[in-house]
């Protein structure tokens, strides 16, 4: 079983690699032919990660046959993609192995990389062939992040990341700042990682290895205050892509500025791969550390959800509010995750997702809009309910989503960060309410601005509802939202194990 | 059967919603009212099983949440209250459902309505039936989902809009604290399970909580949570603002939604919460007498000056819930479900009636452009004035049963609590009667004050109008009568478990030995109330209001709500939207963040570039300069032992700093 399951997994790790050979072989002049096979390569990769994710759950269920087959390394499934003995003189070894959380953050990757496509069919009209290499890129890497444990490869991909989404937003970017705003994006990250890198670098001089199994053993060989740093070090890069108050700036400009399905990426994976740095490295690899700064985290992630909450209140760009409401989300996220408890850390995994999906749809849907109007300032829009009912409904469930409604997604995530914020700082989860105060303020006055009200016809007087590709791109969405929200179990239950262990290491369980 | 009841409105709401383009509203209508008319019989029997017959069953479908140690099953509980509300809920929205088809029949959204109206329903069963605070607050969630929608349901209109998106966030206050209430809860009974919490109930009274600065009794804290969640829900006051704006709706909305059912969520959850309350100190009991009474006061002395016929209404259900929720806090939750009872029926009488009125009228609400109707539309008035009697608490009516049990209650409990709660109630209901009066003199029996084109297409309610009010006014007759016995006769034990009164609270028995001059109190002020209403009407009350100074100001206060919405808007919204653009838009985001982040980097390196750009001036002399410059600072360096010179040359170093900081200042800064 173990070794299909390897099998399996390795085809899904070079599956992004063989899609971009054999995209670029395709003709260049033929636009329909490589949106058809990069659709179909695309839905392929995530058929086989959903058969990857299944194969998992199953493997899951810690049996003694697995436990013999020593290829659990607590909750993690190595994969022996390399031998065990690579040899290599700085002491990096590409080491693959996934738990449940990771499993889940690539099922989302893979999820959206279709969608992505989907939306760019009508949108993208130049260099289509480079467009679909990069989106595949911007996969590969985001697998890779996810699945190479080793501190100093999962630094690399992590940074990698960056270049192609930064040449996504400078070329096919929407105006003449998206130069600015691909500059800005790209600095911001970088100059976070720096100090993440120094960080490394002392780890590694001092520990002599970035392998993340054993660090999780010899971390203690470093003295507390020491470690606080490296702390901090880790924090700036991840922080930055969070992003978490004052570090967001960056967040708004590339969102508007990219193309729909750069924002979907932006929104749907990039930011959690801040999130992800810090669950899978930060809290585990310092846990003191962790708990020294909870404090810290709280007090960012309180002054975020409101501050972004009352920003967004004020903004005219549907992409902006977008963002910022985006930048509120991850506050919470946050607080769930530095609760360190299980249900905070579940809720902050589960509110990941649940963000994943519910503001790239969003974002899709501004991106419905922009793709006919050109336009994404609300004061050209309103009424759209009487023309297009479709999109209405869509954009009002997924505005609902948003504001964390019971029986949808992002409920569950919410819900649960609130509740394990509250066992360890009361205040922290009270504040950080008090901001989804402002964001049921600022989503129901935006589907109230765009839905509802008169129409407006003085500026937009054609009006078309959905297209079937469109239509398409938004049924998996809302299939999802409802069936994470009516049943968390389908994705708590994947991570449980790992969360478990990380609550057990904590010693907070 | 059990969960049909639930289920079927669901249903109904999908088809009308989804479908209702294809089967035509007519069938929706048809769909819908059939479905709520079967959930209502089946309800019926789910009273006679679990009501009458004294059970309590539980159904259990399956987990919602199943994370860490937190777990949260989908299961239903039906006890006597949930029976109780299932039959209240339904029966509203049946008859409602039937009003709906004529009321609305000319819109070409009907069938859209009515899936609405039913997914309202499904939302509040869900609310009442739930058997763990989760699932509560998917129903609490959900019904003010519905009543957004549906408030919004003419979603072109502004004030809709408005009072669609003001309903949403205010409820959203309430929610907050629900969801506080609900960690709270779950921080110290490790469970949301209605059981498990309140059989713990007395186990966590002497724990304490820190938070905002206070050590609180954890009790009182949940209870107080749950409260202001109660609050946002049932319109007490404070949070209220939202409840005269939501009669932008259709009216058989404001008739389902804003006075039977989703309003009284809130003193459903405080009922249901009993045992919580019983358990927590006498502060926080205090705390819900003095919210319940004061809103009961407040909003019955704002229905006098109101002008809206829908609107006075809607603070009249203000003030009944007022009187529900003071009920509670005094320990008399089964006189508060009561009450809930009756109100609904009564309530969504008069509402049906209203909108009867509205109707025949062209669609005009003010009453001021009303008058002289009781000649035109007699059976609508016969209803106005059974709902208006009945809502008065006129002797042997409906809200009589309840109305007079709850203030001769609270005088019976004496104490200040119990005193002040009765006084303030007392006076609600002399307002209550003025008010009325005041209607269905503007309406009914004053002089005709309304457009003539509209006053020639006047007529009378049509059949399936006729039908519910026709239903309802024998309800608001004979509901209190009969179920007096039952649901608060003495010693009645039709409420199981399902409502928890500790023994040190109950004082029904007293309440049997008053003196008749104190139970006829709030009767004998609702009689004078009428005299008073007909004295203001007749007597130049006009003159009065604008010759007296102090009776504009009054006048002006009270028809302005007591100014709750100006402070809310000028104090809070607008406050909150300056510091989203000014503070932290402009001042920090656009600002401080840029200067030190990107645009100020930009700016630095720009201009630092510059300078170093314009060292390269071509001229030998600026060279020679900087060669000198160089030089003197490598001497400096290899020189420093020899003191004296290294004296000359650090004034020499200073210098031509001086000079350097005078070109960084021109170029960079």
């Amino acid at each position: 079983m173990t070794n299909t399951f390897s099998f399996l997994f390795t085809l899904l790790l070079l599956s992004p690699v063989i899609s971009i050979i054999i995209i670029s072989a395709m003709p260049e002049k033929d636009n329909t032919l490589v949106w058809n096979v990069a659709l179909t390569l695309s839905s392929f990769i995530f058929f086989l990660s959903s058969v990857v994710w299944l194969a998992f759950s199953y493997t899951n269920d810690v049996s003694s046959e697995f436990l013999n087959d020593n290829l659990f390394q607590g909750t993690f499934l190595l994969i022996p993609l390399f031998s065990q003995d690579w040899d290599s003189f700085l002491n990096i070894k590409p080491f693959i192995a996934v738990d449940g959380i990771s499993i889940l953050l690539i099922e989302l990757t893979t999820f959206l990389i279709p969608v992505c496509f989907l939306t760019s069919v009508s949108a993208i009209k130049s260099k289509i062939k480079e467009y679909v290499i990069f989106f595949f890129m911007i996969e590969m890497l985001c697998l890779y992040t996810f699945t190479f444990v080793d501190l100093f490869l999962f630094f690399v991909f992590f940074e990698s990341v960056l270049i192609p989404m930064f040449v996504v937003v400078g070329i096919w970017g929407s105006r003449s700042r998206k130069i600015r705003a691909a500059y800005q994006f790209f600095l911001y990250t970088l100059l976070g990682s720096v100090f993440m890198f120094m960080g490394l670098l002392y780890i590694r001089a001092t520990l002599g290895t970035t392998n993340y199994f054993v660090l999780l053993n010899i971390m203690p060989i470093i003295d507390e205050q020491t470690q606080l740093l490296l702390w901090l070090s880790f924090f700036c890069a991840f922080a930055v892509k969070v992003p978490m108050i004052p570090f967001h700036l960056w967040l708004p400009e590339a969102h508007v500025e990219a193309p729909t399905a750069g924002s979907v990426i932006l929104a749907g994976i990039l930011l959690k791969l801040g999130t992800y740095g810090f669950l899978r490295f930060s809290v585990p690899l310092f846990p003191v550390s962790s708990f020294f700064f909870m404090p810290f985290i709280f007090l960012l992630c309180s002054i975020g959800s409101i501050y972004a909450s009352l920003t967004t209140l004020r903004q005219v760009d549907l992409k902006k509010i977008i963002a910022y409401s985006s930048v509120a989300h991850m506050s919470v996220v946050m607080v769930g995750l530095f609760a360190l408890t299980p249900q905070g850390i579940h809720g902050s995994l589960s509110l990941m997702l649940g963000h994943g999906i519910v503001s790239s749809a969003l974002f899709l849907c501004v991106g419905v809009l922009y793709d006919r109007y050109h336009t994404r300032i609300i004061k050209y829009y309103g009424g759209l309910m009487q023309v297009m009912p479709n999109f209405s409904l869509f954009f009002l469930f997924f505005t609902l989503a948003n504001i964390g409604f019971p029986g949808l997604c992002n409920f569950v995530g919410e819900f649960l960060c609130f509740l394990g914020a509250f066992e360890r700082n009361a205040l922290a989860s009270f504040l950080c309410l008090m901001g989804t105060l402002g964001g049921v303020g600022y989503s129901m006055w935006l589907a109230n601005r765009l839905v509802f009200g008169e129409l407006r016809g003085k500026y937009i007087s054609t009006f078309t509802d959905l297209s079937l590709i469109e239509y398409v791109m938004f049924v998996p969405f809302i299939f999802l939202t409802l069936i994470i929200g009516l049943y968390p179990s389908i994705i708590t239950d994947t991570a449980d194990p790992a969360i478990f262990d990380l609550c057990v290491k904590l010693k907070v369980i | 059967m059990y969960l049909l009841v639930i289920f079927i409105p669901l249903l109904s709401a999908l088809i009308c919603c989804f479908s209702s383009r294809w089967i035509g509203s007519l069938r929706a209508w048809q769909i819908s009212t059939t479905f709520l008319g079967v959930s209502f019989l089946l309800s019926c029997l789910i009273f006679y099983e679990i009501g009458l017959s004294s059970t309590v069953c539980t159904v259990e479908i399956g987990y919602w949440f199943n994370v860490g140690y937190f777990t949260s099953p989908w299961s239903f509980l039906y006890d006597s209250l949930t029976a109780s509300m299932l039959i209240v809920v339904t029966s509203v929205s049946f008859l409602v459902h039937c009003y709906s088809g004529s009321y609305m029949e000319h819109d070409p959204h009907l069938g859209r309505f009515m899936g609405y109206l039913s997914l309202f329903t499904f939302f509040m069963l869900i609310l009442v039936t739930g058997d763990n605070f989760m699932q509560l607050f998917l129903g609490w969630e959900g019904v003010g989902l519905s009543s957004y929608l549906l408030i919004n349901f003419w979603f072109t209109r502004l004030q809709a809009n408005k009072a669609a998106i003001k309903a949403m966030m205010v409820n959203r206050i309430g929610d907050i604290s629900l969801t506080l209430g609900i960690a709270l809860i779950y921080v110290y009974f490790k469970s949301v399970k209605y059981a498990v919490v309140f059989s713990m109930a007395k186990q966590m009274q002497y724990c304490d909580f820190y938070f905002l600065g206070y050590s609180w009794n954890s009790l009182d804290l949940i209870c107080i949570f749950l409260l202001i969640a109660a609050v946002g829900k049932s319109a007490q006051l404070g949070l209220h603002t939202w409840l005269p704006d939501a009669m932008e709706g259709p009216t058989p909305v404001s008739a389902l939604i804003h006075a039977a059912t989703m309003v009284t969520a809130g003193v459903f959850l405080l009922v249901r919460c009993s045992p919580l309350y019983e358990h927590s100190s006498n502060d926080i009991r205090f705390l819900v007498v003095a919210v319940g009474a004061l809103t009961a006061f407040f909003a019955a002395t704002t229905g006098l000056m109101q002008h809206d016929l829908k609107k006075v209404i809607a603070y009249s259900t203000c003030s009944q819930l007022g009187y529900m929720v003071f009920a509670c806090g005094l320990s008399f939750y089964s006189v508060s479900m009561f009450h809930l009872i009756n109100h609904a029926f009564f309530k969504a009488l008069l509402f049906l009636s209203a909108g009867s009125v509205i109707h025949s009228l062209s669609d005009e609400q003010d009453i001021r452009q009303m008058g002289g109707l009781v000649r035109l539309i007699p059976f609508t008035y016969i209803f106005i004035m059974i709902g208006s009697l009945s809502l008065m608490g006129f002797p042997f009516l409906t809200g009589f049963y309840s109305k007079d049990l709850i203030l001769e209650l609270a005088f019976s409990t004496f104490s200040p609590a119990g005193h002040f709660a009765f006084w303030m109630g007392s006076l609600a209901a002399f307002f209550t009667a003025l008010y009325s009066f005041r209607i269905i003199y503007y309406v009914f029996i004053g002089p005709i004050n309304g457009n003539r084109v509209v006053y020639g297409n006047v007529h009378d309610a049509p059949t399936l109008i006729a039908i519910p009010l026709t239903i309802l006014g024998f309800a608001s007759i004979f509901a209190g009568y009969v179920g007096k016995d039952l649901f608060v006769g003495l010693g009645t034990d039709f409420w199981g478990n399902s409502i928890y009164c500790a023994a040190a609270n109950t004082s029904t028995v007293d309440a049997e030995f008053l003196p008749v001059y104190f139970k006829l109190i709030p009767v004998i002020l609702s009689f004078i109330g009428v005299g008073t209403a007909y004295v203001f009407q007749t007597q130049k009350i006009f003159q009065i209001k604008t010759q007296w100074s102090g009776a504009v100001v009054l006048f002006n206060f009270l028809n302005r709500k007591w100014l709750f919405d100006r402070i809310y808007n000028e104090w809070v919204s607008q406050k909150a939207l300056w510091f989203g653009y000014v503070i932290s838009y402009k001042t920090i985001d656009k600002g401080v963040l840029e200067y030190f982040g990107p645009a100020g980097l930009t700016h630095l390196g720009r201009n630092l570039s510059k300078f170093s750009t314009s060292l390269q001036t071509g001229l030998i002399f600026s060279y020679a300069f900087l060669v000198l410059l160089t030089v003197l600072l490598i001497l400096s360096l290899t020189l420093f032992y020899f003191v004296e010179l290294a004296i000359i040359e650090m004034t020499c170093v200073a210098i031509c700093a001086f000079f350097i900081f005078l070109f960084v200042d021109r170029y960079v800064l």
